[in-house]
């Protein structure tokens, strides 16, 4: 009786909506909804809000820019997060069920992410979506995903400052990578100044606020320099006649996407090696070494959580796995794990609420105790604020653009309002 | 009624076309589609302000600007800008280090609303600024270039300087503009929600209505005396300058009311979207808005919002089945649109369009004259 119930209330509620030409598609309506009412008894109890579950299919969205100037840096995620769900797939789906993936182009435009964030939730109704990279696309498609009420798993370090319901943050906030890296720093190679210098966007500003108060409040020491280029910008010849002057123990960076190539180069050019000066990066995972080339930042030190070469089973799986899908000679940064992760937390959440609805997966994840044993960066742990808990490692770079570990911290707790670095 | 029916319509076919337009996005589109897909209509509705401005400029007046994004921008970020003071009030951004101002602000260490910020505190004011800055802004750039006879290719590529100086400046300020992400995160007009259903419904109809009197209003522009000499300007400059016109007032007055038109759309995109950032101020935005134009036919006012209408539907449709493949379609639609029909959707309409009519029409008198007998015969010829 109640199913009875649920049909024609179904039904009833989008009469209003229907125009003269979707009479036409009565028929198919129909026909939509009588397999909706006989799959209805059992997919009724793991989604009670309409999302695209059948009896042993899930729909979940891959939103990543695959043109545009983005998709270079895109790719890795897209492939890993399929790479993800053909695993999950592999070993049984989630609540029984295949995963089927909608994939939408973001097309490195802001809001274009909005709009087909907005087409993946309200004429897809997938139950999940995996993507954006930038900050930018994520602002752009967050009050989609609120209003809506979807869920989007979000793979970049990012700067923090946000929090939403909608959003779990696989990568790393601002506070994980900064400070235990700053901190290394101080204590290895006993530096005392630094010169701060990033691309001029949300990202790299928040991340050098935090470090200025950290250098300055907690390690006693001295910003001798900090300087915003704009995004693209490839001439770093004034930036590095001032590092020249004042002589920094440590030149502090977070410049992003193509300027990176200009800016190790024309710092080799200039004669600021890795013998004579210490450089640490937190924007240059083995993907941007690619484009810059080993041989322009070998001994340089990136602050990130994961590195391909770290030596652990699970990442030797994880690797090996990649390359078998995607090709040999892919390779594998920090924010295409982060983007690996996402998957296999959603199916975590929601194996443990025991459905897709989304209220319930959130509820799941916020309990703070969904945790990866399996994870490529060794283990992870979702915390209830929606970030992880994770690893910060430094690693120093080789010719070959792979990277050594040298050092890594303990656990560290995600903290994206940290106070007194506001 | 002569003059709405000449002036406002344009006379017949005109009139047929308008009625058309109207029937189609008031009545057709908001029947047959659902409420995602209606948004995004509107969406584009709002692009094709751009592409009416450009047949003014760009159509009638041989001025073509690559710099339209400027205005819909300036537009757009008006609006943008009272929406989100209203967003930032102090309750809403008790976290940050100085509550009442957006979030963007307070990360970049503002720590009180900047002067320029503070007249979009009220709507008025708001919609003063959004019909007064971009057309003033407009008339600076159009005295500074057309007072000294700057014109053609040098035009073109100073509005497109300029997009790219505002972007640039948007992008570096973003303590005051928001930066590269842009102004996000906007909810309520006055408090009434911008993103409820009922809401989208109400600014898809005044989009449409707006986008209805600006036609009207460009027509009214274009039958008028002004809109002679502005076709003369075009196809010969001197010979009007001779006859004792000052030609470079002409054209400053189209270039104003053009980025006034253009600015409205932005506005009303900004409250259909929900945001407003750098990506629409700058070159690619402003080409589109050209290609919207020459694809619908830049002498038609209506063939324009259809030419707009297509390009996006297309590069929605292409990008939801092909992924990895939707940009190359993309491409191959604008080729085939130039090389086949120079004049665009109007031209293919003119030129097929009206035998169409004139066919239907003479079937119908000829249906009516003719004994019953004949007409089995008499249709296979028609046909």
């Amino acid at each position: 009786m109640t199913l009875t119930h649920k049909f024609t209330s179904r039904t009833h509620a989008s009469a209003p909506k229907r125009g003269f030409l979707s009479t036409l598609g009565m028929g198919a309506l129909i026909m939509a909804s009588a397999t909706l009412f006989s799959s209805a008894a059992i997919a009724d109890d793991v989604n009670t809000t309409g999302l695209a579950v059948t009896d042993d299919t899930v729909t979940v969205g891959i939103l990543h820019s695959l043109t545009g100037t983005m998709a270079i840096s895109e790719t890795g995620a897209q492939e890993a997060e399929k790479l993800a769900i053909a695993q999950i797939n592999e070993s049984g789906g989630i609540l029984g069920r295949q995963i089927k993936i909608i994939q939408e182009d973001g097309a490195s435009d802001w809001p274009t992410f909005a709009e087909k964030a907005r087409k993946l939730l309200v004429s897809d109704k997938v139950a999940a979506v995996f993507g954006c990279w930038t900050s930018a696309s994520r602002k752009a498609a967050l009050p989609v995903f609120e209003k809506e009420n979807g869920l989007l798993y979000y793979p970049t370090f990012y700067e923090g400052l946000e929090q939403s319901k909608n959003v779990i943050y696989t990568g790393q906030e601002a506070t994980q990578q900064i400070i235990d890296g700053l901190n290394w720093v101080a204590k290895e190679k006993g530096a005392k100044t630094f010169y701060l210098i990033g691309s001029d966007y949300i990202w790299p500003r928040t991340s050098m606020k935090i470090a200025r108060k950290h250098i300055e409040d907690v390690l006693g020491g001295t910003v001798v320099g900090e300087e915003y280029k704009p995004l693209g910008d490839t001439q770093f010849g004034s930036v590095i006649n001032k590092i020249r002057l004042k002589k920094p123990d440590v030149i502090y960076a977070a410049v992003v996407g193509g300027s990176n190539v200009a800016w190790f180069k024309q710092l080799k050019s200039a004669g600021i090696t890795a013998d004579k000066q210490t450089l640490l990066t937190i924007s240059v995972t083995e993907d941007e070494v690619l484009g810059i080339g080993g041989e322009n930042l070998e001994g340089f030190y990136s602050i990130m959580k994961y590195f391909q070469s770290q030596d652990n089973e699970n990442n030797k799986a994880f690797v090996a796995a990649f390359k078998e899908m995607w090709g040999d000679d892919s390779v594998i940064g920090d924010v295409t794990q982060a983007a690996y992760l996402g998957p296999w937390l959603w199916k975590a959440a929601v194996e443990k609420a025991g459905s897709f609805d989304v209220d319930k997966v959130v509820a799941a994840s916020e309990e703070g105790d969904i945790e990866l044993t399996t994870a490529p960066e060794g283990y992870v742990k979702l915390h209830p604020n929606h970030h992880l808990w994770s690893v910060a490692r430094v690693g120093q770079w080789n010719k070959d653009g792979q990277a050594t570990v040298v050092y890594e911290s303990e656990l560290i707790e995600p903290d994206p309002f940290p106070e007194g670095y506001q | 009624m002569t003059f709405v029916y000449e002036r406002l319509m344009g006379g017949k076919s005109g009139l047929s076309g308008f009625l058309i337009l109207a029937l189609f996005i008031l009545i057709v589109l908001p029947l047959s589609l659902d409420l995602f897909r209606l948004n995004l209509v509107g969406k584009y509705l709002t692009y094709a302000f751009a592409a009416i401005s450009l047949v003014l400029l760009w159509g009638y007046g041989g001025i073509l600007s690559l710099g339209q994004g400027i205005f819909f921008g300036l537009g757009g970020y008006g609006m943008a800008m009272f929406l989100k003071l209203e967003a930032s009030s102090p309750e809403n951004t008790a976290i940050q280090s100085t509550p009442g101002i957006p979030d963007f602000m307070d990360w970049n260490q503002l720590t009180e609303l900047p002067w320029f910020w503070v007249p979009f505190n009220s709507f008025t004011l708001t919609i003063i600024a959004i019909l007064i800055l971009p057309a003033a802004f407009a008339y600076l750039i159009g005295a500074a270039m057309f007072k000294r006879r700057v014109g053609g290719v040098y035009f073109a590529i100073i509005t497109q300087v300029i997009a790219v100086i505002l972007t640039v400046l948007i992008v570096g300020q973003q303590g005051f503009t928001g930066g590269i992400n842009g102004i996000t995160d906007l909810r309520t007009l006055n408090g009434w929600d911008i993103t409820s259903n009922s809401a989208k419904y109400i600014f898809y109809f005044i989009n449409c209505a707006l986008l209805l009197t600006v036609i009207m209003a460009s027509r009214f522009i274009l039958t008028s005396k002004f809109g002679s000499l502005l076709l003369a300007i075009r196809d010969k400059e001197d010979r009007v300058r001779f006859s004792g016109y000052d030609v470079s007032n002409f054209k400053i007055f189209v270039f104003c009311f053009a980025a006034l038109i253009s600015a409205i759309g932005g506005a009303m995109f900004t409250l259909q979207v929900g945001f407003m950032s750098p990506s629409f101020v700058g070159i690619v935005p402003s080409i589109e808005m050209v290609i919207f134009a020459a694809v619908g036919g830049r002498m038609s006012l209506v063939g324009v919002v259809y030419g707009t209408l297509l390009i996006n539907f297309g590069k929605t449709a292409f990008s939801e089945s092909f992924p990895e493949l939707w940009l190359f379609l993309m491409g191959g639609l604008f080729i085939a649109v130039v090389m086949f029909f120079p004049n665009g959707l109007a031209g293919i309409w003119k030129d097929y369009g009206h035998h169409l009519t004139n066919r239907l029409s003479g079937l119908r008198n000829w249906v009516q004259n003719s004994p019953a007998g004949a007409t089995n015969k008499k249709m296979v010829d028609n046909t």
